[in-house]
């Protein structure tokens, strides 16, 4: 019953706040375009039809067509399912891989922790884009490779996430009652720190979606990401460039998809994290 | 003060070393042969071979790690392995084109971003936070490379008030602005947007601190609360993140190089990355390395002039 309330206190606060509102309802439609993309799309994304080259939007063709007479609204729609996928993929794996870091250096603690700690200071110190291309080198372009390079890069973030309220629990006196009663290491993980990162590691991760889609755009517009025909945000963005100033519409419209997904998710985000603290919503 | 400017470099150095060993061996284990790319498709298996030889292709990964760390030592970054020129002309010449650019941006968002923070925080749920805060989300939201596209679209293509592509001659004061313009506003207004909501929350925080409470009932008229114990107090986690954002700013540089078309740093490092060049594009990162390590060493350094309290153990 108490636990009931509070959820019911949550959805209320949620509901009230009203950015959150917003970001939710816009991460849903754009997240429903992804997903529905196949099927919406006027066009066949990677359909060439050289009579219509850098047609500007009208009736036929809503968003204009690109230097190869393909639909921008069809690859606009398919470019979101592509980036979206690139970005909930690491962001999930990250997730996974970077929370399990962070406990088990805060758990065990030690020289291991430190060392781990240092060098996850270290990667976080260096600029996303940067760092990503470095990956990207090794990996070669390809979306399964974007897909473990952003995983690279949310790791260490959601390590120390993860690592410093471990730390703290690990010192509770209710984690030392269990270990007293005999509860082994990973029942503690799981009873005890788990519940109480989940909060705080799924609101950044809606934060960090955001983020996550953003680099999959630089990378692919440096042309070290997902390479075309496959159209992902990026890509088109960056083909674009080169038609910018007789056919803008081929960069501008791809662009937009980006800044309103990213944007609808920081909202989300940020609404998510005024409603989750307790600091900020006692204010 | 001095003692602990020396031991803040030392502790820097760890952090290159471990930097160029990452890079060191990523790009070693990166897919394509330099000398094969050096020569073309076309070439014999004698001449690849003679090249590899005459790079240190052949030597062993050791060799080759403890040869560029006795280069790095003595500030020598080596020869460009496919046009054989050395690096660190090259590093020279792109150098000025970031700097100019990174600093426009952080001076751009201290600038704009502090009082814009500080304001919205002050009137705290009203229409103008109400818009403040959704306009720096906005930023945040923006990647570097499409703000960048549209106010070239706008101001270069559409209004053609400055140039399109281009880094100007650096020699040439007026050319040289000129073209750092639009790019500097780029990352400018991204800077803002990241200044604006840390500066904001920064103050928010300081609001409810028993000092501020104590100012206020003792009287104390609201500017002075404000300028005397919140702006003061305000200023240090700024700096710090102002600090932090830098980090960020450098990636967004390298994007609005590419898009603008700037000889920097960024452009050297796609450049470098698009020839399967080592050793200029080892010597980039590092030099990407030491830009976090010296900003990083600045923040901490500023603490100190603002805050009597940090002591320098």
């Amino acid at each position: 019953m108490k636990q009931n309330s509070k959820h019911r206190k949550a959805l209320k606060a949620f509901l009230r706040n009203r950015t959150s509102l917003i970001g939710a309802i816009i991460s849903v439609i754009m997240l429903s375009i992804a997903i529905l993309a196949p099927w919406i799309s006027p066009y066949d994304p990677l359909k060439q039809n050289v009579y219509y080259r850098l047609t500007p939007p009208e009736r036929s063709h809503l968003l204009g067509t690109d230097e190869y007479g393909r639909d921008v609204l069809s690859r606009v729609f398919t470019g979101a399912r592509i980036s979206f996928f690139v970005g909930i993929a690491s962001i999930f794996i990250g997730m996974i891989i970077g929370t399990g870091v962070g406990i088990v250096a805060g758990y065990l603690g030690g020289k291991l922790e430190t060392i781990i700690m240092r060098i996850l200071d270290i990667l976080l110190s260096f600029p996303d884009e940067v760092f990503g291309v470095m990956v990207m080198i090794v990996l070669g372009p390809g979306v399964q490779n974007v897909i473990i390079a952003i995983t690279v890069l949310m790791i260490p973030r959601f390590a120390r996430l993860g690592h410093a309220p471990t730390l703290a629990i690990r010192e509770a006196d209710y984690v030392a009652a269990a270990k007293s009663i005999g509860a082994s290491d990973l029942r503690i993980v799981i009873r005890h720190i788990l519940p109480n990162i989940f909060g705080e590691t799924l609101v950044m991760s809606t934060l960090w979606l955001g983020t996550a889609i953003r680099l999959e755009a630089s990378l692919s517009f440096l042309g070290v990401g997902v390479p075309p025909p496959t159209p992902t945000l990026g890509n088109m963005v960056r083909v674009g460039v080169d038609f910018l100033a007789i056919a803008p519409w081929v960069s501008v419209f791809a662009g937009l998809a980006i800044l309103i997904s990213v944007f609808a998710f920081n909202l989300l985000g940020d609404g998510l994290r005024d409603i989750t603290d307790p600091k900020i919503y006692a204010r | 003060m001095i003692g602990y400017t020396i031991r803040r470099v030392l502790i820097a150095l760890p952090t290159l070393l471990v930097v160029l060993t990452i890079t060191f061996v990523l790009v070693r284990i990166a897919p394509g042969d330099p000398a094969e790319v050096r020569l073309g498709d076309y070439a014999s298996k004698e001449a690849v071979e003679a090249l590899r030889k005459e790079m240190g292709l052949d030597k062993s990964m050791w060799v080759q790690y403890l040869k560029t760390l006795k280069g790095l030592l003595k500030g020598d970054f080596g020869r460009s392995m496919i046009n054989g020129r050395p690096i660190s002309a090259d590093l020279k010449r792109s150098l000025p084109y970031t700097l100019e650019l990174t600093l426009l941006g952080i001076i751009f968002g201290a600038i704009f971003g502090i009082p814009t923070g500080v304001y919205t925080a002050l009137r705290r749920n009203t229409f103008a936070d109400y818009i403040g805060r959704t306009l720096s989300l906005a930023g945040l939201s923006f990647p570097t490379f499409y703000l960048g596209i549209l106010l070239m679209l706008a101001f270069a293509i559409k209004i053609p008030l400055f140039p399109v592509v281009g880094g100007g001659d650096i020699h040439n004061f007026a050319d040289n602005l000129h073209h750092l313009v639009l790019p500097g506003l780029t990352l400018g207004l991204i800077m803002t947007a990241y200044v604006t909501r840390m500066a904001r929350s920064s103050v928010l925080n300081l609001l409810n601190e028993d000092y501020v409470r104590t100012a206020r009932a003792k009287g104390l008229a609201e500017r002075k609360v404000i300028y005397i114990h919140l702006l003061r107090n305000a200023l240090l986690p700024i700096i710090a993140l102002i600090g932090i954002y830098s980090i960020v700013l450098i990636g967004g540089s390298v994007m609005v190089e590419i898009v603008f078309s700037r000889p920097g740093l960024g452009k050297m490092m796609i450049g470098a990355l698009k020839q399967r060049d080592y050793t200029t594009l080892q010597a980039v990162m590092i030099t990407f390395a030491g830009f976090v390590v010296l900003i990083n060493l600045i923040t901490d350094l500023a603490y100190g002039l603002i805050d009597p309290r940090v002591k320098y153990k």
